[in-house]
């Protein structure tokens, strides 16, 4: 099989949803299409984390940390340049996720398994902490974005997310670069490398790989692009607050990713909507009357069953129609 | 600092130490045995706090048959759970382990709000440890923190002397190292791990019930509690039971001296703690290694 039509296999259907994503805001609502943007933004989250827990096998319990941290570079830079900078805020927003998951990362690697499930997540409630309870980000209130970010070049403003058919369709493009870039990482060198840290570290070092170096990387690309859903998290609803970096936030993006599928992108994206959607249901007073208070019981429930019976995800339940029909025989094991 | 202030805030830290132990242990134990990572486990700890809350109106000054009772129902309450649920969880790898008790703490959060609300409840002292007792010339200490401590180091030493003295330590010890030799050996692990299990919710809600009247009730207690303990294993070393201690004690001197002295930032001392540890020790201070 040459690379060219794997290539083409592996996208037909990522750039189906794209251009039916694209055309989405002549049909939706206002409302359907907020919670399409929700939704967006999620997946590129989902996708980020997809790059540690899927691809290189490191669980991560704290991923919340390097979007909130985004979130409030984000507010805190427009809070002093005004009408935002696009051009300023949204880099400024990763590298800052970026750092702190350098920080994180370089401790956190240091020990594996259960203990790097643990450190992670107690970093993450270091940064909840750095917000919660110090004035830099107005406490346990949070603060309020005075406008939405814009993109201006010689004076002629490209992009206003004030706009939500323009916010649509840049969360759109955030979401299909990242998914472009990682699907091109996966493919080189590097993502090969993370995938045999995954599957073996120790014979990937003793073949010569420096593989905390490998894993350092991953974290850190994974801290940026969750950085830019964070960014995109507080130009959305205009207001960051701790919550944004709780640890439910982590719990939740990872059962997202599980609910999807692990180990393929398009389970990372299935995933966010999927779980995006089950909250709305499940929070919808029209079908649950008093007990849509208590989503977070039918959720759990939901999420349990899911984990039980569906080991690999919704996007595992085209496996046994592939069995069938022999293909697995000739592919054998695929990634993307 | 003044001396009698200096003594007020070591017998804090002390208090607020042994009481992470008490949960920290459960975990340990229920990780280094069975190989569960419990992300639920903070739910034991607020769930016994609840319980203080809600037996306290039948048993008045009764507080000893109280937390006897208490006690009671979390072994049942562990020994169904186990039975129910996490007796599926042992073949699982981390991450399921991860996303399923993540899941299970949704649903206790939310049936803790159905049954008690999102209010904080205070529980009352009871009459014979309200007061206060002189300490040196100026400082009074709370009879009741001081009565925590004490039952706290009562219950650790009776879990040293079960874990080390003991047939059952025996057996818990042999899983903790070699899970495989012990069922090899003919030793009923479904047992085992159940009995396990239920002690460990059993400490995780002892604790919350000597907790519920110093620190009160309140919505995001169990989480809250999971994290540092989270802290506290990292800090001690997986797996190990002294370690646990040792590395409570130290956080809890961390933290409450962080409070007296950057108040600020306080929320921070202990992750910084955890931080310098895993540079000069990523297996932690006592560790049986990964």
């Amino acid at each position: 099989m040459s690379t060219s039509v794997s290539l083409y296999r592996s996208a037909r259907l990522p750039l189906a949803a794209l251009l039916i994503a694209a055309a989405m805001p002549w049909f939706l609502s206002e409302y359907t299409q907020s919670l399409l943007v929700n939704i967006l933004i999620y997946a590129i989250f989902a996708l980020s984390l997809e790059l540690l827990v899927g691809t290189t096998g490191l669980v991560s319990l704290g991923h919340a940390a390097f979007s909130g941290v985004a979130a409030y570079v984000t507010a805190l830079l427009m809070e002093v340049t005004g009408p935002g900078d696009m051009l300023l805020v949204l880099p400024a927003a990763m590298l800052g996720a970026g750092a702190y998951a350098l920080f994180v990362g370089a401790l956190s690697l240091r020990t594996r398994g259960v203990y790097f499930i643990m450190v992670t997540l107690a970093f993450a409630q270091m940064a909840f902490f750095i917000f919660h309870d110090t004035a830099i980000g107005g406490g346990s209130d949070g603060m309020y974005l005075s406008s939405r970010p814009s993109l201006a070049l010689a004076g002629k403003v490209l992009i206003d997310l004030e706009s939500p058919q323009q916010f649509y369709f840049f969360t759109l493009a955030c979401l299909a670069v990242t998914y472009a870039l990682l699907a091109v990482l996966l493919r080189s060198r590097f993502g090969r490398a993370l995938a045999g840290i995954r599957l073996n570290e120790q014979r990937m070092r003793a073949v010569g790989f420096p593989t905390y170096g490998y894993k350092l990387a991953a974290f850190v690309i994974a801290g940026m692009l969750a950085g830019l859903a964070g960014f995109l998290m507080a130009a959305r609803t205009g207001v960051v607050n701790p919550e944004l970096l709780s640890w439910h936030e982590s719990g939740a993006v990872l059962l997202m990713l599980i609910l999807g599928g692990l180990g393929s992108l398009r389970g990372a994206v299935i995933g966010a909507a999927a779980f995006i959607l089950l909250k709305e249901f499940y929070s919808s007073e029209a079908v649950f009357g008093p007990f849509a208070l208590h989503w977070q019981m039918s959720l759990g429930v939901t999420m349990i069953l899911c984990v039980a019976l569906l080991p690999h995800g919704l996007i595992g339940l085209r496996f046994p129609l592939k069995l069938r029909s022999g293909l697995r025989a000739k592919q054998g094991v695929t990634h993307g | 600092m003044e001396l009698s202030i200096f003594l007020v805030q070591c017998l804090n830290a002390i208090q607020y130490g042994l009481l992470l132990f008490l949960v920290a242990s459960g975990l340990t134990l229920i990780f280094g045995i069975m190989g569960v990572i419990n992300l639920a486990h903070g739910s034991f700890y607020m769930i016994g706090a609840y319980m203080a809350y809600a037996l306290a109106p039948f048993f008045g000054d009764q507080f000893l048959l109280q937390m006897a009772v208490g006690v009671v129902l979390s072994v049942a309450f562990g020994f169904v759970l186990e039975w129910a649920f996490f007796s599926y969880l042992y073949q699982r790898n981390h991450l399921q382990q991860v996303l399923m008790t993540y899941s299970l703490i949704l649903v206790f959060e939310e049936a803790r709000s159905m049954l008690a609300g999102n209010d904080v409840h205070g529980v009352a002292i009871p009459a014979w440890l309200a007061g206060s007792i002189r300490l040196g010339d100026v400082m009074q200490y709370p009879i009741y923190n001081l009565f925590a401590s004490a039952a706290c180091i009562v219950v650790a030493i009776g879990l040293y002397l079960v874990v080390n003295r003991t047939r059952l330590g025996m057996m818990i010890r042999a899983g903790a190292s070699n899970r495989d030799m012990v069922r090899g050996l003919g030793i009923n692990i479904r047992l085992l791990y159940r009995i396990v299990f239920a002690a460990g919710v059993a400490l995780a809600a002892l604790a919350g019930m000597i907790a519920a009247p110093v620190s009160s009730v309140y919505p995001g207690m169990g989480g809250q509690i999971l994290i540092i303990c989270f802290v506290v294993v990292v800090i001690g070393g997986i797996g190990s039971i002294s370690g646990a201690l040792i590395a409570a004690l130290l956080v809890g001197f961390v933290d409450t001296f962080g409070k007296v002295f950057f108040a600020q930032f306080s929320g921070l001392s202990i992750y910084l703690l955890m931080a310098v540890i895993l540079i000069w020790r990523p297996q932690g201070l006592i560790s049986k290694g990964y």
